[in-house]
């Protein structure tokens, strides 16, 4: 049962997943970790994103990475819209905590079942010329729906980073999460940052769609199973850490991709509870928290 | 004597539902009237630790699923009869809430929300696992001859349910108006000062998830003799969490009668618009109106009344 081969291949496979659920999280990365607003919806907005990406091909032939690219602007405009909602009805009467997550609970359910209604609830998967193809590096079969879904997703990350660093716009989010008033006192309005920040946290939920949707099929429940995930990997990552992000994406990629190959498939979504409430439990700040 | 009162309606709402179902009449008032009970229950369970503590839980369905599971394992092993079902899924699942309000009460509130929506997904995925219950598939159970006194199954469970709901909703009462019900209140206001304070905020907290995880459990203990075909995909289904928490944020949180007027409401809206419209549309409503409420209206229905009232008295 136990092979060498087999380990290798779990490895690889859950370190290439791993960076696909670096772009699932780094949303949440911003808006949980860093704005401190509670976007349980996040991976439903991912799941639109893969439906949109599904269409686009369907009926227009796009590939589903142009798809992804090309959509960001309207996921921006949409999460600018949740955004205002979000303020207008909470943030702005400082009782975000509790009603602002049945909000985003309900913004989850709406989307879920707009598309059970669109498209039914068969899985949807999307044809592209290399989505079949692979290839090997000794032992190690590596297939592109993994890798691509991995390289992009580094790239997102990275440029998250860079974003977050170096821009004026960047610093200013990161700023208004340690102390939006001194921000206020610097002549910066921090609902602007934070609406800016948050509207780019679902921007990237369009092109983690199209990957995940060119990773695997898609039914519109699939998100729930990303709930945990994601704030599995935002929590281990130290919230609002980019990279810490990413090294828990990889964690959880390998730590999944084991107990799949190992204990079967239908384990998987386990680990990643498992892993969080371990997290929750022991070291709330995450591993690289501060 | 006040505190025996919610004891005798009780007892007179059981007897008057006993004596309905006398009367006979057609069999869906059955169903359709234990439908909405059952979310009288989850809605008011749901109520305690949200509404009296603020403490968001989204994973109904699987303390739901715990009672229902619990169930089903003892038909299937014992044969139990529905009372032991009962006793024995309100135990399961309120140990289930103890144990995941002690690992994520001590965190702020937004931690124990993310843990109780990950748990669905994972008992879930236990349960799909585990071919004794049925898997992935679901096993289909016969239910054993209606007891004596009642002319089929269909009366006794909505019998059943009437007392449990009515027992949760005294429950509900009881611990709004004692001691304990306050001490909710102080952590849902301002939980650091109600502990500079010295209110034991753990202990009640943990008494909340726990109380509520119990009566979540006990509603879906029938569930499986309900359906008599129980299969992952429905026992866990999203409804549950997005109902028990849209009813009492409909009706109101603050009271024990808020979750009682939404889950009639909403339910009673759901069985006719199942029948007449889809069900699917039907939660998409569902969201929409429990969306508008927390904007518009966050006290709920009984926050409307109550202001309306205020005003008329000025």
């Amino acid at each position: 049962m136990f092979s060498l081969d087999l380990l290798l291949n779990a490895i690889v496979a859950g370190i290439l997943i791993g960076g696909f659920y670096a772009a699932v999280s780094l949303g949440i990365s911003v808006s949980f970790g860093l704005l401190d607003i509670v976007n349980i919806a996040h991976p439903a907005f991912v799941i639109l994103g893969s439906y949109t990406a599904y269409a686009m091909n369907r009926f227009f032939g796009f590939d589903p990475l142009l798809t992804g690219l090309l959509f960001t602007p309207v996921f921006y405009a949409l999460g600018v819209v949740v955004y205002r909602l979000y303020y207008l009805g909470f943030e702005r009467k400082g009782e975000e905590s509790l009603r602002g997550l049945v909000f985003f609970f309900g913004v989850l359910f709406i989307v879920e079942v707009a598309l059970l209604l669109a498209y039914g609830v068969d899985y949807r998967m999307i044809e592209a010329r290399y989505v079949g193809q692979s290839f090997h590096i000794g032992v190690v079969g590596i297939a592109f729906r993994l890798l691509l879904p991995c390289l992009v997703g580094l790239m997102v990350t990275v440029a998250l980073h860079l974003f977050l660093s170096k821009t004026f716009y960047g610093r200013a989010i990161k700023a208004v999460s340690q102390d939006s008033q001194a921000l206020r006192l610097m002549g910066v309005d921090p609902v602007k940052i934070k609406r800016i920040a948050f509207a780019l946290s679902i921007a990237t939920a369009s092109l983690a769609g199209a990957l995940l949707i060119l990773i695997g099929p898609v039914e519109p429940s699939i998100g729930r199973e990303y709930i945990g995930r994601v704030f599995a990997i935002v929590v281990l990552g130290g919230m609002g850490s980019i990279s810490g992000t990413l090294a828990a994406s990889v964690i959880l990629g390998v730590v999944e991709s084991l107990t799949a190959t190992f204990s079967g498939p239908s384990w998987a979504p386990a680990v990643s509870f498992g892993i969080l409430l371990v997290v929750l439990a022991v070291r709330p700040a995450g591993l690289f928290g501060r | 004597m006040k505190k025996t009162v919610p004891l005798w309606v009780v007892l007179g709402v059981v007897v008057a539902a006993f004596l309905f179902t006398r009367l006979g009449g057609n069999r869906y008032i059955y169903f359709a009237g234990y439908f909405v009970l059952q979310y009288i229950v989850l809605a008011t369970a749901w109520n305690v630790l949200g509404g009296y503590t603020g403490y968001v839980n989204f994973g109904t369905a699987a303390f739901f699923a715990t009672g229902a599971y619990t169930a089903l394992v003892l038909i299937l092993a014992f044969k139990a009869t529905l009372p032991v079902q009962i006793v024995a899924g309100a135990l399961t699942a309120g140990l289930l809430g103890l144990g995941i309000g002690y690992l994520t009460l001590r965190l702020r509130g937004v931690f124990f929300s993310i843990a109780t929506l990950a748990l669905s997904v994972v008992l879930q995925t236990v349960v799909s696992n585990w071919e004794y219950v049925g898997g992935g598939k679901g096993l289909s159970i016969i239910r054993p001859k209606a007891p004596a006194l009642f002319a089929s199954h269909a009366e006794y469970l909505f019998v059943v349910m009437v007392l449990l709901a009515a027992a949760s909703v005294a429950l509900a009462w009881w611990v709004q108006n004692s001691r304990v019900g306050r001490g909710l209140a102080a952590i849902r206001d301002n939980e650091e000062a109600a502990e500079c304070m010295g209110v034991p905020t753990l202990r009640l907290k943990l008494f909340a998830t726990t109380l509520s995880g119990c009566l979540m459990g006990v509603a879906g203990t029938p569930f499986p003799y309900y359906v008599t075909l129980v299969e992952p995909g429905s026992v866990f289904s999203l409804d549950y969490a997005v109902n028990s928490l849209a009813m009492p944020m409909i009706g109101g949180t603050t009271t024990w009668v808020g979750p009682v007027i939404g889950a009639v409401l909403l339910g009673t809206a759901q069985q006719v618009a199942t029948v007449t419209i889809s069900s699917e549309l039907n939660l998409l409503i569902v969201g929409i109106v429990l969306v508008a409420f927390v904007m518009l209206a966050p006290q709920g229905i009984v926050g409307l009344v109550q202001r309306l009232f205020h005003r008329r008295s000025r």
